[in-house]
């Protein structure tokens, strides 16, 4: 073996290295959690943990920089350090076993934690009371569905994610027979209807957010002049948007708020162009449009996820405790029915119950419209099992190992007390 | 002899303990104890008058006492007889100083309170007070008033507060918080006063009887005025004067007075007197439970003991028929309230580290035994105290912050015990009597903001959950601070003392490793399982929320003094060092993490708590600091060769 290699070896099986690592982890969550207050959790999320850099920009200038190792480095770096120092320090002995179970339930823990991070999809299902729904939709990614329902027995849809509007430029797809040009994207806009916005203000609050918005570090930031169109006049020409002011916003990372972005849609055919179309969540409506033949409808709309089964609200409970507002337990009647019919059954999701289908978590989430609407939050996570398997190995290799030194020590007292005694 | 003082002590201690269970005397001839055992439904608990006394008292004005520094006697003998005054004679409870206003707090609110220093300013007669005032040994200043003296600018308060209301809780100012909490105090001292009759009325008995005899030719009037016919106009303007009042009744009503109708199937369909008598307008008939309030008020006004005494015995005999094992545990909680076994253990705490301390310089062995006796009767009043709130409330032992800091402290001496009975050197017990009476300090400042047995909310609703994860962290939490504890005894110890021999260092790095590797596993097996109630409840295992990481960064730590001991990387002093970091994060997990008021976790915005924990961080650093002298600097360590 040479020098190189047995350094590049000693470094990777030390417990100093576990020491560092285990220290930086501590710094990097203690200043996720304050970032919080800033960020949001899904900010903190992206920026600090499903990173292998935390990046900060050089101040008063728009260029990241790593600043310190993000959560896949570090974990990546312990993972490695823990197989490394195991392989090489391994030995079957029965007082080893109990560090080996515990690091083994570590890694598989690290590992969970990793998939979910790539695996894992969450999204809202909006249930009215008498409702059915076949589909979820996402509360944080948007798509862009554009339908041909010119057949009244199904639509064909083609979603394109937001991400490909952000990117701008024009869209061909072998479905559609026309091509989609982006003429302008904000990730977070607000609507107004023009008649209610007198213009002269309307076109200074643009300017104002849009300067405001320059200084934001995203890389959406260089797109927001755009925005000064509506102080122009409406970019749209047909569907509402010539009747709609759009208003730039910052993006917000509050839980509890969500980004609505908008877009400028040209439709072009081989003829020529077809129009301008304003698109946005907030419209809420699909606009629709005839073109060769067929009927079109486009919605900019929150990402839905389509299911094999339906599911049925039967019924909305909201108990709360006598005389006070405290809510003591939300729970939804459902009725649950596959496609194929081999389940048709009633099922209660409460809190603490979800219900688990088709490798989906349906939990109790919330509530709207005085009790009559329940919002389940959906979940698709292949490795929700694994922190379970890795908790139970984790716990059972701690006992075994204190367990250990504590009967060492109690019998190491035990002779000494005896020595005592007969000395 | 020596070996029968520590026995004495106990017997002794034990004695006094025992001798706050025995049940409530009554200073006068009304029966206030059984008054104070009734039970009403409020925030969604069944509980006694007494416990509602005592909590408004506290969110009133941070003590159960009624009373002013210069005049000699309580204004009233038990909070019950406070409450007493609030519902049936508010003219005289209005004159009591129940609210806390202090310059400290906040020196404007008492301005727009319109109070001057000639009403804070306490003249003490005596000159010996006056000199004990300067030297603050006696309060200088009124820090309470009346709630006529506050009335003339309620309006003013009330305007103040709406102005600062919108405002984000944490960007409010001082001067918006003292004027948010203030008028909360007025609301539930208005509220509280609108409870069993309106407190305006000369005789609330004699009105509602009046209400009653009216009510028919009342109804006759309304129905012909509604179709437009000739009406008796007084009889008309009378019944809406009453449904005015007891409407009034109704909204502001904070007590759940009235047990449900027989024919109710509900047994938690408690209403406030005002929503009742607004239903009388249906059934046309009072109902007697709002008369048995009524006619308790006006024996209570009357000074009429017998008549008071023999109302509260039929009303509790009525509800006894449908509500009796509730009768019970009111009883329960009422002499729970009077034990008050959590204060008694504080001091119980304090004898015990004070005595403790000093068998380091003399007498180790009777008051090291001593000292052990009294750390386990506070354990064991410390226990029962826990146990019976978990029976009251029906719950595991940690619901909420306060009955986290109770666990905290209990699961720090349990450990304790166990290492004194081990070692038997009082480190166990010094460790023990300050951290028992930390945690309860700490306990009773979090029990200020109301009842402490609070209703659940649905998301933590789940026994299941709440045994495991919640006990197995703030077990977890307990032990690491016993780790960081032990440690910054060993540090004092060793650089201020020469009483650290290396066999006590020995001992106590080894007390510390042993706890440390507890503390691991208490943290990380209580982490985990909370990962998966979120995986349960909401459906992530893993959410970065500030709860959660405040406990991984102590599983990390705890890992990381393990590892750092087992690579050798540090010693002794090391390890001491790297123990007492773990307070700096425990306390910031525990108590740090609330105050972002961020997460779902977050049950809990202290202000003057940050500044303790900034406190707290200070003196840990600063320990660690000393811990970094040189060896040869350490008194206990000076004349060895190194």
């Amino acid at each position: 073996m040479t020098p190189l290699v047995r350094q590049f070896r000693d470094f990777f099986v030390s417990l100093k290295l576990t020491v560092v690592l285990l220290a930086l982890s501590i710094v990097l969550i203690f200043w996720a959690t304050l970032a919080q207050v800033q960020l949001g959790i899904w900010g903190v999320q992206e920026k600090f943990f499903h990173t292998f850099f935390v990046l900060e920009n050089i101040p008063g200038t728009a260029i990241p920089v790593p600043v310190f190792p993000g959560g896949y480095f570090l974990g990546g770096l312990l993972i490695l350090n823990l197989v490394a120092a195991h392989l090489y320090r391994f030995k079957l002995e029965w007082k080893k076993a109990g560090i080996q179970l515990t690091h083994l339930g570590l890694i598989l823990l690290l590992l969970g934690e990793l998939i979910t991070s790539l695996q894992q999809v969450e999204s809202n299902m909006r249930l009215p009371e008498g409702g059915t729904m076949r589909y979820s939709e996402s509360y944080r990614i948007n798509e862009l569905a554009i339908l041909d329902t010119t057949n009244p027995e199904f639509n064909e849809v083609v979603a394109i994610p937001e991400a490909v509007l952000a990117d701008g430029g024009s869209i061909q797809h072998p479905k559609l027979p026309f091509q989609i040009r982006i003429r302008d994207y904000y990730p977070n806009a607000a609507l107004a209807m023009r008649d209610q916005a007198p213009l002269p203000e309307f076109a200074t609050s643009v300017a104002g957010s849009a300067k405001g918005a320059g200084s934001r570090p995203e890389q959406n930031s260089g797109q927001i002049p755009g925005g000064q169109q509506a102080a122009t006049g409406p970019l749209a020409t047909a569907g509402i948007g010539p009747r709609v002011a759009v208003t730039p916003l910052r993006l917000t990372y509050k839980q509890d708020e969500r980004n609505a972005p908008a877009a400028h849609l040209e439709f072009v055919g081989p003829e020529g162009t077809l129009g301008t179309w304003l698109v946005s969540p907030l419209l809420g409506m699909p606009q629709k449009f005839d073109y060769a033949g067929r009927t079109w409808e486009i919605a900019l709309r929150f990402k839905r996820y389509y299911y094999p089964f339906a599911l049925t609200l039967i019924d909305f409970t909201h108990e709360k405790y006598a005389g006070t507002d405290i809510p003591k337990n939300f729970a939804s009647r459902i009725h649950l029915k596959t496609d194929d019919a081999r389940e048709d059954r009633e099922v209660l999701i409460y809190m603490n119950n979800p219900l688990r289908h088709a490798g989906l978590t349906f939990y109790q989430a919330s509530f709207e419209k005085g009790d009559k609407v329940s919002i389940l939050q959906v979940v698709r996570n292949p490795g929700w099992v694994l922190p379970y398997i890795a908790c139970i190995m984790m716990g059972l290799g701690l006992l075994v190992q204190f367990g250990i030194h504590l009967l060492g020590f109690v019998r190491k007292r035990a002779a000494a007390a005896a020595v005592a005694n007969s000395g | 002899m020596n070996r029968w003082i520590p026995l004495i002590v106990l017997i002794l201690a034990a004695g006094w303990l025992a001798s706050s269970l025995r049940p409530q005397k009554n200073a006068g001839a009304m029966d206030l104890a059984a008054f104070g055992r009734l039970p009403v439904l409020v925030n969604g608990r069944l509980k006694p008058l007494d416990t509602v006394a005592r909590t408004s008292l506290l969110m009133l004005q941070g003590r159960q006492r009624v009373s002013d520094p210069t005049v000699s006697e309580p204004f009233v003998a038990t909070p019950a007889e406070w409450l007493a005054d609030v519902l049936f004679n508010p003219a005289k409870a209005d004159t009591y100083p129940t609210f806390r206003l202090s310059a400290t707090d906040s020196p404007e609110l008492l301005t727009l309170m319109g109070i001057t220093e000639a009403d804070t300013k306490i003249r003490y007669d005596s000159a010996i007070l006056r000199t004990l005032a300067l030297a603050d040994f006696v309060p200088g200043t009124r820090t309470r008033f009346s709630f006529n003296q506050l009335q003339p600018k309620l309006a003013e308060l009330d305007r103040q507060a709406q102005l600062a209301e919108p405002i984000d809780p944490q960007l409010r100012t001082g001067f918006q918080k003292a004027v948010v909490q203030l008028r909360e105090r007025v609301m539930l001292y208005q509220r509280l006063k609108h409870s069993v009759q309106m407190p305006d009325s000369a005789g609330f008995l004699a009105e509602i009887l009046r209400f009653q005899q009216g009510l028919p030719a009342g109804i006759t009037a309304v129905r012909a005025r509604q179709k437009g016919e000739p009406h008796d106009e007084a009889a008309f303007q009378a019944l809406l004067a009453a449904a005015e009042r007891y409407d009034i009744m109704d909204k502001h009503g904070y007590l759940l007075t009235i047990p449900p109708d027989a024919s109710e199937p509900s047994p938690t369909a408690w209403r406030t007197a005002g929503h009742v008598l607004l239903e009388t307008f249906e059934t046309q008939s009072l109902n007697p439970n709002v008369m048995a309030y009524a006619a308790l008020g006006s024996a209570w006004r009357g000074r009429e003991a017998g008549q008071f005494n023999e109302i509260v015995r039929l009303f509790r005999e009525q509800l006894g028929k449908r509500f009796g094992p509730q009768l019970a545990k009111s009883d329960v909680e009422t002499r729970f309230n009077s034990a008050e076994p959590f204060y008694k253990s504080m001091q119980l705490y304090a004898v015990a580290f004070l005595l403790a301390l000093c068998s380091w310089l003399r007498w180790p062995a009777v008051l090291g035994r001593s000292a052990f006796y009294l750390t386990l009767l506070a354990f064991v009043a410390t226990t029962a105290g826990i146990a019976t709130r978990m029976w009251l409330e029906g719950r595991p032992p940690v619901t909420n912050l306060y009955s986290s800091a109770l666990f905290v402290g209990w699961g720090s001496v349990g450990l304790c015990l166990i290492l004194e009975k081990t070692y038997r050197n009082a480190i166990g017990s010094v460790a023990a009597g300050v951290i028992g009476f930390v945690t309860l300090l700490i306990a009773h400042h979090l029990s200020l903001s109301g009842d402490t047995l609070e209703m659940m909310r649905a998301v933590l609703d789940t026994n299941l959950w709440l045994a495991t994860h919640v006990v197995v962290v703030t077990i977890g939490y307990a032990a690491t601070f016993l780790a960081g504890f032990l440690a910054l005894i060993y540090v004092g110890r060793g650089v201020l003392t020469r009483s650290l021999d290396q066999g006590t260092a020995d001992a106590l790095a080894r007390m510390v490793y042993g706890i440390v590797c507890f503390a691991t596993l208490c943290s990380l097996i209580g982490t985990v399982l909370g990962g998966i109630w979120a995986d349960q409840s909401w459906g992530r295992f893993w959410g970065w929320d500030p709860k959660e990481n405040g406990a991984v960064m102590i599983v990390l730590w705890n890992a990381i003094i393990l590892h750092a001991r087992w690579g050798g990387l540090v010693r002794q002093r090391g390890l001491m060092g790297l123990a007492i970091f773990g307070n700096i994060i425990t306390s910031w997990s525990w108590f740090g993490t609330n105050m972002l008021g961020v997460g779902l976790h977050s049950y809990g915005f202290m202000d003057a708590a940050f500044y303790w924990l900034l406190t707290f961080v200070l003196t840990q650093v600063a320990v660690i600091a000393l811990a970094q002298l040189p060896l040869a600097k350490w008194r206990s360590f000076q004349n060895k060769p190194a």
